[in-house]
């Protein structure tokens, strides 16, 4: 600071006005000081923000994970075709009729033939899941070649087999209060000695309905339904959205109606859920008489919730485009929708395609909405269009988590992470896009 | 007329431009508005931007073959009035002109007249170059495309070729036309858009400021372009710089808070002006 001459004999003191270097050299130290502060606020936020996120996809993973795997049980199987096929016409309707639940009660009894007494035998036959027939009558239907042998088969195990095999299951405690009984603990035990237990991937995830047995149930239904419903949201709420935008951005004059509509949109956009719902339920399905449960009212009504999102996205996209782009346009003589067309429209398509996947991925998580219109049946049927009953998947995640069953918690878990998979891809895409074109004026 | 005129000199020199700001002892342009060979007529044009009355009476004519220079502190309007001449101004809300604007005797300001046209006729070249963000070629073949000038993929690229040459861009660019507009230096870029603009063979050719954002050696080629392009076009150019303003141009119109103050021959409102504003701007006392 004042330092005196080096070799000054008493230096003069600094005088009255301090140069304009001392006093900002003094203010530094506070001014880094606060800087570093503020610096280790905004780290702090991040870390703790980044925590929460860590420990809820670190809990459902956890959960989840093991949904993806399915535990199978080793059968021989005894294809007669004495009970199966009396007549020997291999008479696909006769196939398909038979008694298959029986075949796999026999088996099992085969199998275990210590085991008597019908509540023993209950007990043996919930070893097994009862898709199991259907999964015998498929391999007939397929293969008639199988009737008059004996096959070693994979069927799939009963829901509380799976969720003992996976660990779920608390062994050591009190028999009373537990799902699975010492009975059924031995007969486990016995297969898996014989190596008769095997997990494997669990494709039945990712093809099946829905289904009241959670080894069953899978969520391909609410995955088409998901995506009727999204690609008929994108498809009216794009268009319309990109249009209102261009033309109360670049062609509507500026009034008193224009303003209020501009203040509406914004109020659109912060409207709950189920108030558009709500509206749905009114104005669709009871004036228009469109299905319920159906993709087709739920694209609408997600439609209209998602629009003031690409509205205002839209907007801000044109807004950002340079004026001086316009004029370059207009200068040469093109027409104001030449101008918007060619030049305008594109310069903002990725801000415009940024707001609208964001919308869907809003849509994409909504649920609340969706139950107002019936989107909430129990549908084991995976929907085939548009006008089919169908649930979508967020509405299908409520749906399981109320489910009591513990298979249901960890099904619950792995279509939440589907989920969340999808909106990963989603925002990744939208970022992405913004990179790609990036403005290039 | 003359004595008049002179009269209004001797009252007016003795009013200085704040006392013209405050409130306005501005009594008629002064110099001959008119020319023997009017391309376009402008006459008592007033413009408001909402209550802001931003050009007063102006009345000028843009001369056939002839560069119209427009000089003026900073706000005095030089830009609205230009950009009156191709309705450009129509784009901007709350923007009212009034007034008789002619283009070879037609209103420009007709209800029934066209501005998407007319705009073709009466190009523009602004201030900060402004090419589209698409390949050099598309730049100038745009407004042939979408006016459908040309029918052949051949008869474009002679269009874009010419075009580019008149710019005197041609041979800078002629190994890379698919490459950005964007990707030019700044003046090149303003090259290229004076080349869009004489690719749809306009009539009349509106510059707003085009060298203000460009350096000496670039502003030095568009002079010279211009001087080339007044052959073909009549040009009606707004610049801040007076050197620029003596070098391109024949007839120069002095404008002050949105009044036109004294137009004549360049060399005349350089060497000899005769309304005091005119005099304090050029020898640099305000501005
Ligand atoms: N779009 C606009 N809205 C409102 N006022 C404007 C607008 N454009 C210009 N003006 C005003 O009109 C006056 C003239 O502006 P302009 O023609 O741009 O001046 P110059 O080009 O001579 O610098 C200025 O006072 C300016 O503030
Ligand atoms: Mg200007």
């Amino acid at each position: 600071m004042n330092n005196p001459a080096p070799g000054a004999s008493a230096p003069p003191p600094a005088p009255a006005a301090r140069r304009t270097i001392d006093i900002v050299n003094a203010s530094l130290k506070r001014r880094y000081a606060r800087e570093a502060r503020f610096r280790f606020m905004g780290a702090a936020a991040v870390f703790l923000g980044l925590l929460f996120v860590g420990v809820l996809f670190g809990d459902i993973v956890a959960k989840g994970y093991t949904a993806f795997a399915q535990t199978y049980i080793q059968v021989p199987v005894y294809f007669d075709s004495a009970t199966l096929d009396p007549d020997g016409s291999r008479d696909p309707q006769v196939l398909a009729n038979a008694d298959y639940l029986g075949l796999v009660k026999a088996s099992l009894r085969t199998l275990f033939p210590q085991v008597t007494g019908r509540a023993q035998q209950r007990a043996l036959y919930a070893l097994i899941s009862a898709g199991a027939p259907q999964q015998l009558q498929t391999m007939v239907r397929q293969y008639p070649s199988v009737l008059g042998t004996t096959r070693d088969v994979w069927l799939i195990a009963g829901a509380d087999v799976d969720m003992l095999v996976k660990g779920q299951i608390d062994r050591e405690l009190p028999e009373a209060d537990r799902r699975i009984k010492d009975s059924t603990l031995t007969l486990v035990d016995q297969l898996k000695t014989e190596g008769r237990i095997e997990q494997r991937f669990n494709t039945g995830f990712f093809t099946n309905g829905t289904s009241r047995e959670p080894e069953l149930a899978g969520i391909a239904g609410a995955l088409a339904g998901t995506f009727y419903t999204l690609a008929l949201t994108l498809l009216l709420s794009f268009p319309i959205g990109v249009g209102a935008a261009l033309y109360l951005q670049e062609f509507a004059p500026k009034n008193r109606w224009t303003d209020l509509i501009e203040v509406n949109i914004n109020n659109l956009a912060a409207v709950p859920s189920i108030v558009f719902g709500l509206l749905g339920l009114a104005v669709f399905i009871n004036v228009f008489g469109v299905p319920r449960s159906t993709p087709l009212v739920g694209a609408l009504v997600l439609a209209l919730m998602t629009l003031p999102t690409i509205i205002i996205a839209s907007r801000a996209a044109l807004q950002s485009v340079p004026p001086s782009i316009r004029e370059a346009a207009l200068g040469v003589g093109a027409s104001p929708l030449q101008t918007q067309f060619h030049h305008v429209l594109p310069l903002a398509l990725p801000g415009i395609m940024t707001g609208a996947i964001i919308g869907m991925a809003r849509a994409l998580g909504e649920s609340a909405p969706l139950l107002m219109i019936g989107m909430i049946a129990f549908i084991v049927d995976i929907p085939q269009g548009i006008t089919d009953s169908a649930t979508v998947l967020p509405v299908q995640i409520y749906l399981w988590a109320d489910s009591p069953e513990r298979g249901f918690v960890e099904r619950t878990s792995a279509a939440i992470l589907v989920l969340l998979g999808f909106m990963v891809v989603m925002n990744l895409a939208a970022v992405l896009l913004r990179r790609r074109f990036e403005r290039r004026w | 007329m003359n004595a008049l005129a002179s009269e209004i000199v001797r009252d007016t020199s003795a009013v200085s431009a704040a006392d013209l700001a405050k409130g306005g002892h501005f009594s008629g342009t002064i110099g001959d508005i008119t020319t023997p060979d009017p391309r376009m007529v402008c006459r008592e044009v007033n413009v408001w931007y909402g209550d802001k009355h931003a050009i007063k009476d102006v009345s000028l004519d843009i001369g056939n073959h002839q560069v119209v220079a427009m000089i003026g502190p900073s706000g005095c309007g030089k830009s609205t009035f230009l950009r009156c001449l191709n309705r450009m101004n129509d784009t901007i809300d709350g923007c009212r002109v009034r007034g008789s604007i002619t283009l070879d005797g037609r209103e420009i300001y007709d209800k029934g007249l066209d501005p998407v046209p007319l705009r073709a006729q009466v190009g523009m070249v602004f201030q900060k170059p402004n090419p589209f963000p698409k390949s050099i070629f598309e730049n100038v073949a745009y407004g042939a495309r979408i006016h459908g000038l040309t029918n052949s993929k051949a008869e474009l690229d002679a269009l874009v070729e010419t075009s580019l040459r008149k710019a005197g861009l041609w041979n800078e660019v002629k190994d890379r036309l698919d490459q950005p507009g964007t990707g030019l230096s700044g003046g090149q870029q303003q090259r290229l858009c004076i080349a869009r603009t004489i690719a749809v063979s306009p009539e009349v050719i509106l510059m707003d400021e085009p060298c203000s954002a460009l350096d000496p050696i670039a502003t030095a080629i568009i002079e010279e372009l211009i001087d080339e392009l007044r052959e073909h076009y009549s040009i009606a150019i707004v610049t801040h710089s007076m050197q620029q303003a003596a070098r391109v141009s024949q007839r120069t119109a002095y404008f002050h808070l949105g009044d036109l103050v004294e137009v004549g021959e360049t060399t005349q409102v350089f060497t000899n002006p005769r309304h005091k504003l005119t005099e304090d701007y050029i020898t640099g006392r305000f501005g």
